[in-house]
């Protein structure tokens, strides 16, 4: 696109402040990106730690390491940081870096406020891994706090409420900015049936945002007056009901699932066309399947509860509603193969990590399948079937798909290719050692094994011992994706503006790596520069 | 969409002192709640930053608007966000309404033995009458009554009416460029709120002191003073939006064409409005 106009631009901006200044007071899509890419890696990194702390608690059976109040805290913590700390705010900086390229937009429409959406998440979370060293301890009663056990911890709860309150404001208003930027800031002729999928998943996933976040809040604050105020929402002796925490909590909760997923469909659905040379198969389809998706995670949230004894007519309706979703579901993934179909298919790791997504996340989305069975669930509920199948669809499905993304556009990130043969060790590093560490758990699921326990039967022994090693070499694989992304920050082969000979769209049109201001003058934009567009490229 | 010269600021210095003062006030918070003699300082300094914050942000965004640097781009972005905004406050307030609704229609009944809950009300509180309103079969609290609809909440309904009115006639007032109509209809709007929180309190003040009804009354007290109190906090915020926006009128920052600082108030007024009809047929009325 037009090199000239952007780099004249640049003069403009000669007092963007240095050092500490410029991260502290950037108002740069590209700069607050980084900002959430980097916080999210180290979010990722600390929840990795909690994990191998369980992993090599659960080495073998008995207490070898750490007490089981701990052993609580680790479980909850590590789930709280990687949802809201690594997973999200991934997606919210892969959204940052890329939707104001992939439309054309100068910049994010408020990005003063974009500002503030980061910068409140530090701070979120220096509140809750705090509450690890208060004499009490972390919150051990699991990620979802449900009362009566949540409320009877100690001194962190508050802490961790109002830890939750600020990742709330932030996640809110980082997805009304990505909203707002979407509809209001694309460049001429990007209609709304041109945008890139990645476009279309985070405007529906930002929708989920508003819609949810505000829910988990008032349910927290709930909690909150429970504890502190003498309301008694989830007492029964008061005429409230602990269940209800559960119903308000997974109307929040059920979504979330999907704000943590769809964006991942956008990214595998920018990720195929490229490597294999063909344009996205069926591309409306997947973007009424996203809508799909999203309408029904409002009417599924009771499936996570099946065994609190909701009336028969309730588990039936939930049931069946939550396996609607493999229909829509369906549809992406047979559109994603489709896509490969006779393509000119070359792997790359990006590529890799894509195709690795599509086979696990399936898997994932099978045994999700299994759990929605009512009668089945009450069988499986809270063991290491539901541990195993929630990894599979957010590890090998969000974490692989911001992998993915991650090796994709990094050389428009950095201006270099990253390591191209250390990237295939970390992809198949990584795959081989997460289904080594997660498949066993299903089998530990279906004979009983609870989740959430720090001591098992000795019958559980081996698979246990398998799934840690495969922790461990799967925590280990990872650092090498930190020595990747570092490798390719410094230096190394200069990457072009196309970087990746199949790729489509407005952001392979700017220069790598991607200048602090782009777009300043919106491109024009039609058929040609979409990676979807009917014919062939 | 998005044409020319979008405003993008090259640098923000409030969203990183509103991040630390939001932090410093949960902190105190947090602390307060569990017993530190620091928390309630902490509190009010972490506030006292936020106010300043806001302030200046506001500030700086009125300076930028009064230069004629927001395009109309802009203010479409601006719409957006506020439209998205009231959004979330509306979800806010639904987990609320979810937790009244699911309390009166499935789990207080349930408690009293209808539908699948015939053993839980046999085993547990066989003496319990599921009736609305209630402090649960251990009436927490004590006995209470309640407040009735058509008194002081009928009044408190005609107010917020008829302030949605006044903000109108302001909003004519202010399309005709007629400063002193649009003036005088704000101060009756501001009026109208402050009045609608003065007998708020009144009602809070009487419920406590004499019908025994309290936040620690059950299921009814809670959800009764967790939906009216947020509401309360919010005609609250709104009626200072609505002061700061007449004190604006006055200084003449609104044109009859560039009002969107002025359109966000009232929005947000219409939506505490139309929150307390909500509250008013569901917690007083049914």
């Amino acid at each position: 696109m037009s090199h000239a106009t952007t780099m004249s631009h640049d003069d403009h901006h000669d007092d963007h402040p240095t050092g500490l200044k410029r991260w502290l007071f950037t108002t740069n899509h590209k700069e607050i990106g980084t900002l959430y890419l980097i916080f999210s890696l180290a979010a990722f990194m600390i929840g990795g730690a909690m994990a191998m702390v369980i992993r090599a608690e659960l080495f073998v059976p008995g207490l070898q390491l750490v007490n089981p109040e701990f052993f609580n805290q680790m479980t909850t913590m590590h789930a709280l940081v990687m949802i809201f700390g690594a997973v999200m705010p991934a997606f919210v900086g892969l959204a940052n870096w890329m939707v104001p390229l992939m439309i054309g937009a100068p910049d994010m429409a408020l990005p003063r406020m974009n500002n503030w959406s980061f910068w409140i998440l530090p701070f979120a979370f220096f509140l809750l891994l705090m509450t690890l060293f208060l004499p009490s301890g972390g919150p051990a009663s699991g990620w979802t706090l449900y009362p009566p056990l949540s409320l009877q911890g100690g001194t962190n709860i508050a802490f961790v409420i109002f830890a939750i309150h600020l990742m709330g404001i932030s996640s809110i208003m980082g997805a009304i900015n990505i909203i707002v930027t979407i509809l209001n800031m694309r460049a001429p002729g990007m209609t709304l049936l041109r945008m890139p999928l990645f476009v279309w998943t985070w405007l529906i996933t930002g929708f989920l945002l508003i819609a949810v976040m505000p829910v988990l809040a008032g349910a927290v604050t709930m909690l909150l007056t429970d504890r502190f105020f003498g309301t008694s929402f989830f007492n029964a002796a008061g005429g409230g009901d602990p269940v209800m925490y559960q119903h308000i909590f997974w109307f929040f909760g059920h979504p979330e699932v999907y704000i943590m997923i769809l964006p991942a469909f956008g990214v595998i659905s920018e990720i195929l066309p490229t490597f294999s040379r063909k344009p996205l198969f069926g591309y409306t389809s997947m973007v009424y399947a996203t809508a799909s998706i999203a309408f029904l995670s409002f009417i599924v949230w009771a499936h996570h509860m099946f065994t609190v004894g909701m009336p028969l007519g309730a588990n039936l309706f939930f049931m069946y509603a939550t396996m609607v979703i493999a229909v829509p579901t369906g549809v992406k993934v047979f559109n994603w193969v489709s896509t490969m179909w006779r393509g000119s298919m070359t792997f790359e790791t990006p590529m890799l990590f894509a195709l690795g997504f599509i086979v696990l996340f399936t898997i994932g989305g099978f045994s999700g399948l299994m759990l929605a069975i009512v009668p089945a669930d009450f069988q499986y509920h809270d063991t290491y079937f539901v541990v195993a199948h929630f990894h599979y669809v957010l590890v090998t499905g969000s974490v692989f798909a911001i992998m993915a993304g991650v090796y994709y556009w990094l050389p428009k990130w950095t201006g270099h290719m990253y390591n191209e043969r250390l990237g295939k060790i970390h992809f198949w590093w990584s795959t081989i050692s997460v289904n080594v560490l997660f498949f066993p758990q299903h089998y530990l699921g279906l004979a009983g094994m609870p989740r959430r326990i720090p001591d098992y039967a000795v019958q559980f022994a081996e698979f246990n011992m398998i799934s840690s090693i495969g922790g461990f070499a799967f925590g280990l694989a990872q650092l090498l994706f930190i020595y990747i992304i570092w490798q390719a920050a410094r230096g190394g082969e200069r990457a072009t503006d196309q970087v990746w000979d199949g790729a489509r769209g407005l952001e392979w049109t700017v220069p790598s790596p991607a200048p602090l201001h782009t777009f300043d003058t919106p491109p024009k934009v039609d058929d040609s520069v979409t990676a979807h567009a009917d014919r062939l490229v | 969409m998005a044409q020319g010269q979008y405003y993008v600021p090259h640098t923000a210095k409030w969203p990183i002192v509103g991040s630390i003062g939001l932090f410093i006030m949960m902190l105190g918070a947090a602390s307060w709640l569990n017993g530190a003699a620091f928390g309630p300082w902490l509190t009010l300094a972490g506030s006292v930053i936020v106010l300043v914050m806001i302030f200046g942000w506001f500030a700086d965004v009125i300076r930028e608007s009064q230069q004629g640097l927001y395009n109309q781009a802009v203010d479409i972005s601006f719409r957006q966000g506020m439209i998205w905004f009231i959004f979330s406050e509306v979800m806010f307030f639904a987990a609320f309404f979810g937790a009244l609704f699911y309390a009166r229609v499935l789990s207080v009944p349930w408690v009293g033995g209808e539908g699948t809950g015939a053993m839980t009300n046999e085993l547990l509180y066989p003496q319990f009458d599921a009736t609305w309103p209630t402090a649960g079969p251990a009436n927490l609290g004590g006995g209470f009554e309640t407040i009735p609809a058509f008194g002081l909440p009928l009044l408190n309904t005609l107010i917020l009416l008829t302030s949605g009115l006044t903000i109108t006639l302001a909003h004519w007032a202010l399309k005709k460029a007629q400063r002193g109509a649009l003036i005088g209809w704000m101060i009756a709007t501001v009026v109208l709120g402050i009045v609608f929180l003065y007998l708020q309190a009144t009602e809070y003040v009487h419920a406590y002191q004499d019908l025994g009804l309290t936040l620690g009354s059950g299921i009814y007290g809670s959800t009764f003073f967790m939906l009216t109190g947020f509401h309360g906090l919010h005609v609250t915020l709104g009626t200072i939006m609505l002061i700061v926006i007449t004190l604006r009128c006055m200084a003449g920052h609104f044109s009859k064409k560039q009002h969107f600082g002025w359109e966000a108030v009232a929005w947000y007024w219409h939506f505490v409005d139309v929150v307390w009809l909500g509250l008013f047929v569901f917690v007083y009325v049914l």
